[in-house]
């Protein structure tokens, strides 16, 4: 969901006075872009807007940061939430008298007030005293907007932290300074790194309770340095704070004049995340949805994920391979003549090819990654362990499919980040898999595109999420043989096709059966002609031509044609689940 | 009272999805909503049983009976909605611009007595006064809040200052800290 924060950002002031449109000229038959609206909507817009003067109140300049505060139970990430909310002015008075009400009910900070109050929202959370799932809390300076995930710290609920990890630039990794670095501190870190993020803040918390030591901050300092060649983190900043009394958050703490770096805040200020690029090259589009609102219109719609497309551009269609150039492009408020990454969009092909939700777009160049199996890193979420040969649905960008995970390669030490042999994955473990999916599925290592390499597990009967993960790399046979299938048939392999039929799309085994089937069913008609007294000659001759020949008539009656619910959603089920 | 009516709706109309407004900003409980929401087939809202949603990647399957409420802008805010009303010039129900309008003060909260459904307490009394609604709940449990935020600048620019909480009109957030959440797991979007 992207908020309009980042939206806004988007628009120069051109485009905002374009848009005054009013809103009420859009398309309400909900079909996406009207096909054949080629009217600029402004143009016979009979509102004049006022807009000019509706721009400044939009700040163009702030910009967005997304990141999660992770660490140990109780190491204080709840509060620290709760100082930068109430800091920046962020809590309002009427949350403030509850937080006042509350602190007396629950608080666990006696007298004064007890800021994990404001983010541990559900019950269960206040009356145990800790965060069970992720809070969202949202917060602005006059230079950035925040959007924070609160995510917690007990190892039952890890899951929820990988979660809010997943849609994060930045981690603030909060550590107990008299606790030290814990096993649930190098859990997230590995969870954080998993998901790919490269920029960290370790905040060494309640300096207050060892006496603002600096030998014990830089103790933990180096501590942690001793476990950053195993994560990639590129950019860590370690700050000395007191989460509950307010030091470094802000301002700087007059108890730590030996600490000269940011503030907290400062640091999130000014950060720029490193994070892989996402968007790049080249055009990739998951098709979420086929448009087809009358006959004459068949658009694929979908948020582009890589690069950009342009009217005219050759694409390839996977799994299936099939290619065209692209014919339209549309967006929200009509047809344009090119669309980029981030964008919500419907294509139009030249050709009638086959694509379906779950297929991807991709320009001619990046015609790769295709395969029905992969490798990659998962950490398992369900209360039941996972064992080799599971049955499992995988969804990956708007692709679902039965798959199955073929190999459980090694599950990894969350203390020394090594990777070991096992049998099975328990919850929250982290373990290194290949899944084989039961059709084609187009996915990428999640270095080189977020959304095709990230993906999830549900399970075929409780419907539960059971398992994130990314993909570290794709089964090349199969890679290489669909793009081979990408490739034009040449002549003879086209009718060695045509004679094999639907056993053509098989593999070497269901070939072979189905030659040996076809010798088997000619030498009965060989034989039936020596019971009806056929020249022992002619015998041979009719077997031959009818092995060689009787597959063609099936290709004549069109009888080789594969039945259309090949196409259908296999993990639909019956209560019309799969949407 | 339009939570039932919500819930029968869905029962009749058998609907796997309704989608809502609601954001993550409005409400501590709602700070921990999914972006698909499942319900069991009695409507009911188990925060325990909750699918974890990373990355953009949403579980959509559900069993017979169960549904989901969908909240695409989950992660906007407050100001977000007003900055994109604005962007997009959408037309908005005058309730949320500041005008004259009769008022009684219950409970703390400036409600609104524009018919005969809500009758006086002893020493209430109906009184004109400049107000505006942030927030558009049931009646006679939204309350208003003062203002002269008459058009959307205004809006905007009081919104910007503002010192309470959008659903600070609602009163049915105020019994306890985990009101919206007991009213979630009855049904409430």
């Amino acid at each position: 969901m992207t908020s309009p924060t980042q939206a806004r950002r988007l628009p120069d002031e051109a485009d905002l006075a374009q848009r005054s449109a009013p809103a009420a000229l859009e398309d309400e038959t909900f079909a996406g872009p009207a096909p054949d609206t080629g009217a600029d909507p402004v143009s016979d817009g009979a509102v004049v807007d006022p807009q000019g003067a509706m721009q400044p109140l939009v700040s163009p300049a702030a910009s967005l940061l997304r990141f999660i505060t992770c660490g140990s139970v109780d190491d204080g990430k709840s509060t620290l939430i709760g100082r930068l909310l109430f800091e920046t002015n962020s809590v309002f008075d009427d949350q403030m008298d509850a937080l006042k009400r509350d602190s007396k009910k629950f608080g666990t900070t006696g007298e004064d007030l007890d800021f994990a109050l404001l983010v541990d929202g559900l019950s269960a959370e206040r009356e145990q005293g800790i965060t069970i799932d992720v809070a969202y809390r949202y917060f602005s300076t006059g230079n950035r907007a925040f959007i924070i995930a609160d995510t917690p710290g007990h190892e039952q609920y890890t899951r929820n932290m990988a979660t809010g990890a997943s849609q994060a630039e930045l981690a603030v990794i909060l550590v107990d300074a008299r606790k030290g670095i814990l096993p649930q501190t190098r859990r997230h870190s590995f969870i954080t790194s998993l998901v790919g993020i490269k920029s960290v803040i370790v905040a060494i918390n309640k300096m207050d309770l060892v006496d603002y030591s600096q030998e014990r901050f830089e103790e933990i300092k180096r501590g942690y340095e001793a476990i950053l060649p195993a994560l990639g983190f590129t950019d860590v900043t370690f700050i000395p704070v007191s989460a509950k009394a307010g030091d470094n958050i802000v301002t700087h703490s007059p108890k730590t004049p030996w600490y000269r770096g940011e503030t907290l805040l400062e640091r999130l200020e000014t950060v720029e995340p490193e994070t892989f690029d996402a968007g790049a090259e080249p055009f990739r589009l998951p098709v979420q949805w086929v448009n087809r609102p009358n006959l004459d219109f068949r658009g694929f719609s979908g948020s582009i994920v890589g690069g950009k497309v342009t009217k005219g551009d050759a694409i390839v269609a996977l799994p299936s391979g099939g290619r065209s150039r692209v014919k339209g492009v549309h967006g929200p408020d009509g047809e344009v003549d090119s669309a980029e990454a981030g964008e919500a969009v419907t294509v139009t092909l030249a050709d009638e090819i086959d694509v379906s939700r779950g297929d991807v777009l991709v320009s001619e160049a990046a015609a790769a990654g295709v395969s029905r199996s992969f490798s990659g890193d998962l950490l398992w979420m369900a209360n039941r362990p996972l064992i080799q040969g599971g049955r499992l649905i995988l969804k990956i960008a708007s692709a679902q499919t039965p798959a199955t995970l073929t190999t459980l390669d090694a599950a990894i030490d969350i203390h020394s980040y090594e990777a070991k042999p096992a049998d099975a994955l328990s919850m929250n473990e982290i373990g290194r898999v290949t899944l084989t999916a039961e059709r084609p599925v187009v996915a990428l290592p999640y270095g080189e595109n977020r959304d095709l390499g990230a993906f999830i597990l549900i399970d075929p009967v409780s419907n539960e999420t059971v398992a994130l993960g990314v993909v570290r790399s794709i089964g090349e046979a199969e890679a290489a043989k669909t793009e081979g299938s990408a490739e034009p048939r040449t002549g003879l392999a086209r009718v060695a096709d045509l004679w094999l039929g639907e056993a053509a799309r098989g593999d070497e085994k269901h070939r072979q059966a189905k030659i040996r089937a076809r010798i088997a069913g000619s030498v009965l008609v060989g034989l039936l002609a020596l019971i009806f007294q056929m020249p022992l000659l002619l015998v041979p001759v009719l077997a031959i031509l009818d092995f060689v020949l009787r597959p063609f008539l099936a290709v004549a009656f069109g009888a080789d044609r594969l039945p259309e619910e090949k196409r259908l959603d296999p993990t639909v089920v019956d209560s019309g689940g799969g949407i | 009272m339009k939570t039932e009516a919500l819930k029968q709706a869905l029962d009749k109309y058998k609907f796997d999805m309704a989608f809502g407004g609601a954001r993550r900003d409005e409400e501590k409980s709602r700070a921990k909503e999914r972006v698909f929401s499942l319900r069991t087939p009695e409507h009911r809202w188990d925060a325990k049983n909750q699918r974890p949603e990373p990355w953009r990647l949403f579980n959509t399957r559900k069993k017979k009976g169960e549904s989901f409420r969908v909240f695409p802008l989950s992660n906007w805010t407050e100001q977000d909605v007003w900055d994109y009303i604005a962007i997009e010039n959408i037309p908005v129900v005058p309730l949320y611009f500041a005008a004259p309008r009769p008022i009684v003060k219950r409970d703390g909260a400036l409600i609104m007595k524009d018919d005969e459904r809500m009758e006086l307490k002893p020493g209430e009394s109906v009184e004109t006064m400049m107000v505006r609604f942030r927030t558009l709940g049931c009646y006679p449990l939204t309350g208003a809040v003062e203002s002269s935020a008459a058009n959307l600048d205004d809006v905007i620019a009081e919104m910007r200052g503002s010192r309470v909480s959008e659903r600070q009109g609602r009163v049915i957030d105020q019994d306890s800290g985990a009101s919206m959440e007991e009213k979630k797991q009855e049904g409430y979007f």
